[in-house]
């Protein structure tokens, strides 16, 4: 079979959810972050915020373990778009963290923020760099 | 809307490489001013200038909500009508160059928009239109769903596509239908922020 019906034949195939799950991670962080948001400049509750962190990681972590069980994916390729992408989103991830140090955000709410923020920037990565190799064939 | 979108026909990307344009993934000619504009918009920040955070938020808000409704509904319909190879030449200039363009606007507007909100008290839970910040932040996650979950990856996975020696038609028009939907979703979410935003600003 040649690299481009093999890459159509592998994207076609069943396999895990990625960008689905990928969306929800996201959802949830951004559920997360404006819920704290919302209480500015007040303390919010913490617990619901813990609850989205932690619903946000495991998706992004039941996402990783479902890839990385997928058949004849192109992880030479995967590798090499989400490291440059990483380097990009941890660029944009300083500036936000930044900004929330500069805000005077501290303790629990900052370490909070910060793991929100840890985990939006891992699932960017994860999605782009997974659309791209799905469509990859076998290395050439 | 009633567009009738064009079917790849096959071999229709089949041409050499050679007669392809060259296809580039991240202009890096555009990365100083990229860089440039990072470094403006921290200065800004850690200055807390208002005049600064206001020219960043509104211009770059007012550049990204044209982009997106002007990719969703002008240039993406346009672009479902074009024949295959025409849509390949459009993409191969257009999505480098807009892979560099919307992540710099998106940062610029909402540092630059999250720092002015706290400076002038809007993002106080006392302030009268509290609601509507909030809102504006639902619509943005909305937004960034979309656009980084859908759209970036099928920008740019369509430029490797392209790259190879001999793309795969179907992966291409899949992927750049993938892309026009999620930028009209972007385009229609951006009505949205327009109604929050003068709905804020009066």
């Amino acid at each position: 079979m040649s690299a481009a019906p093999q890459a159509t034949a592998l994207a076609e195939q069943p396999g895990p959810k990625v960008t689905e799950l990928g969306m929800l991670s996201i959802g949830l962080v951004a559920a997360g972050v404006i819920y704290l948001a919302a209480y500015l400049p007040r303390r919010a509750p913490l617990a619901p915020a813990v609850v989205l962190l932690a619903a946000a990681v495991a998706v992004l972590a039941a996402n990783v373990v479902l890839l990385a069980r997928r058949p004849g994916f192109a992880w030479w390729r995967f590798t090499q778009v989400a490291r440059w992408m990483l380097l990009a989103y941890l660029v944009v991830a300083g500036m936000l963290e930044f900004t929330f140090v500069y805000d005077h955000t501290r303790g629990a709410v900052l370490a909070l923020m910060t793991l929100l923020l840890a985990t939006f920037t891992l699932n960017v990565p994860l999605l782009a760099a997974y659309t791209v190799a799905r469509f990859e064939g076998s290395r050439e | 809307m009633a567009v009738v979108e064009q079917e790849a026909p096959a071999g229709a990307l089949g041409a050499p490489a050679a007669r392809r344009p060259q296809v580039t993934i991240v202009p890096l000619r555009g990365l100083p001013i990229v860089g440039l504009v990072v470094v403006a918009l921290v200065v800004s920040i850690a200055g807390n200038w208002p005049w600064a955070l206001d020219f960043f938020h509104v211009a770059g808000g007012g550049a990204w909500t044209a982009v997106d409704l002007f990719m969703g509904f002008v240039i993406g319909p346009i672009m479902r009508t074009l024949s295959v190879p025409a849509r390949i030449e459009l993409t191969t200039r257009l999505m480098p160059k807009m892979l560099l363009i919307m992540p710099t606007l998106v940062t610029m507007t909402l540092a630059a928009g999250f720092q002015l909100a706290r400076h002038n008290g809007m993002l106080s839970g006392s302030y009268g239109r509290h609601a509507w910040v909030v809102a504006s932040m639902v619509v943005v996650a909305v937004m960034a769903m979309t656009a980084l979950a859908l759209l970036q990856p099928a920008n740019i996975a369509v430029l490797f596509e392209l790259r190879k020696p001999q793309p795969n038609p179907a992966i291409v028009q899949k992927l750049m239908r993938r892309f026009i939907y999620a930028a009209g979703v972007t385009g229609a979410m951006q009505v949205a922020t327009l109604i929050i935003m003068t709905r804020l600003a009066t």
